[in-house]
């Protein structure tokens, strides 16, 4: 009896872990997200491509790329720091693929006891531009250099916004810190929150590397940056790293500032796509800024909006004011 | 390859009119995007080089580079007449000779196009890099 009762747990701690590994693998994981991912690439520039009365990629276009791009040869510096420079794009790509998975998961699942809070998925948010900073250092080329300098400008100079959104959402909903009790609420419906909203989507823009703050890839001053010695397959994890954080980054922004998927999925689908069209048009009416421009805005504009909002959302608490 | 060629841009000597034609391509006229060609700022990005100019002697070394450079399997597509075969600089004292020949003494099995023209109009150019692409 008992033998059977222990090789019933084995089976079940057998399916388990089956379980988990197709939750990060194919379903809400590796393959769908990638998916969805390169979907949304390939809706960028499309619509990049209609903003400029241009025809654009076909739909394929995204696929292609990465398929080809996984055939080519990998070419490695002679002065790089080999171990690092290989190693750096697989941090990048398990830290997007981390959160994205644990998005999912709360979407789907939001009942499901997980622990996974704003904290956790603001340092895996930080995971890829690290690796970018390390990888791109490791190559030993001068572009690369002036473009790790620039994307670790531009990390410290976001950061802070970003965080202080999150304050601001914090205590809207009464400090609640679990990301699904976060999505129950529509902190973006008050004059704070909208505030916040507004600051945390240009953080958003410069995290994905989007103009006006592409400034570390900026292909015209720094011949791409940061990735200008990565090819063929290293090159192909960056670009998967950059799709799973345009699924990633809007998905969480809907989450925290727009009550997420609760109401229905397709109000949860069509919150996404708006959030990403909104980077878009910000993508295509913008020049590129320079480093310093970005801290500036960044720091002085975007922190002092924060603050006030912070002082808004504490004030509306205290008084139980709800729209401030 | 064939449905995403990137494609890196050099200038080895050009007056810069083959250059001007070739931004052309971007515009929304040609769009060559919705062939998925992109230009990308790295050699080891592309696969494809548009190499534009006669190839001067101070240029040739650095052409020898770039295609070192350039992640393998890439083309190379001679762009304009100088560039094809060193057009009205032919025999100039700083002509190190036409592109085609720089690039085989780093690689002589190298896949090179020829796309003539003073400067090619960008629908010529478009019809070149069709035409190599559907024979590889």
């Amino acid at each position: 009896m008992g033998a059977i009762f222990e090789r019933e747990g084995k089976d079940k701690k057998m399916s388990e872990a089956l379980q988990n590994l197709f939750w990060i693998l194919i379903f809400p994981g590796f393959l769908f997200t990638v998916f969805v991912g390169l979907v949304a690439s390939w809706i960028v520039r499309k619509v990049s491509a209609l903003v400029q009365w241009r025809v654009g990629p076909p739909f394929y276009q995204p696929f292609v790329d990465v398929l080809k791009l996984t055939g080519k040869e990998v070419l490695v510096p002679e002065q790089a720091q080999h171990t690092v420079f290989m190693v750096a794009p697989l941090i990048g790509m398990a830290g997007a693929l981390l959160l994205s998975t644990m998005l999912w998961r709360i979407t789907i699942e939001p009942t499901k006891p997980f622990v996974g809070d704003v904290i956790v998925a603001i340092y895996l948010m930080v995971l890829p531009s690290l690796a970018l900073i390390l990888g791109s250092s490791a190559s030993a080329s001068p572009h690369a250099a002036i473009g790790t300098s620039r994307e670790m400008k531009l990390v410290m100079s976001y950061e802070l916004p970003l965080v202080l959104a999150f304050i601001v959402v914090i205590i809207k909903t009464g400090g609640q810190l679990d990301l699904a009790t976060i999505a129950g609420h529509t902190p973006v419906l008050s004059v704070s929150g909208m505030l916040a909203f507004l600051a945390a989507l240009l953080c958003i823009q410069a995290k994905l590397g989007f103009v006006p703050f592409d400034i570390a890839e900026a292909e015209t001053e720094v011949a791409s940056g940061v990735l200008m010695e990565y090819s063929g397959a290293l090159l192909a994890i960056w670009k998967l790293t950059q799709a799973i954080l345009l699924v990633a980054l809007p998905l969480f922004l809907v989450m925290v500032f727009l009550g997420g998927f609760t109401k229905s999925l397709w109000a949860g689908v069509g919150k996404y796509v708006l959030v990403l069209v909104l980077l878009i048009l910000i993508k295509n009416t913008n020049p590129r800024v320079r480093t310093d421009q970005a801290m500036k805005f960044f720091w002085v504009y975007c922190g002092l909006t924060l603050a006030f909002a912070i002082t808004l959302a504490v004030i509306g608490n205290y008084c139980g004011i709800g729209w401030l | 390859m064939k449905k995403s060629p990137w494609v890196f841009h050099v200038n080895a000597g050009a007056c810069n009119n083959c250059d001007i034609e070739i931004v052309d391509l971007l515009t929304p006229k040609f769009d060559v995007e919705r062939f998925g060609i992109k230009l990308v700022g790295s050699p080891r990005h592309a696969d494809a080089l548009l190499i534009t100019g006669v190839g001067t002697r101070q240029a040739a070394i650095r052409l020898r580079e770039v295609y070192r450079q350039t992640a393998k399997p890439c083309v190379v597509f001679c762009i304009g007449a100088c560039a094809c075969g060193t057009g009205i600089f032919h025999r100039g004292y700083h002509v190190a000779g036409p592109v085609d020949k720089i690039i085989k003494e780093v690689d002589p099995n190298a896949i090179i196009a020829y796309v003539p023209g003073c400067p090619p109009k960008p629908e010529a150019m478009i019809s070149g890099i069709v035409k190599a692409l559907s024979v590889l």
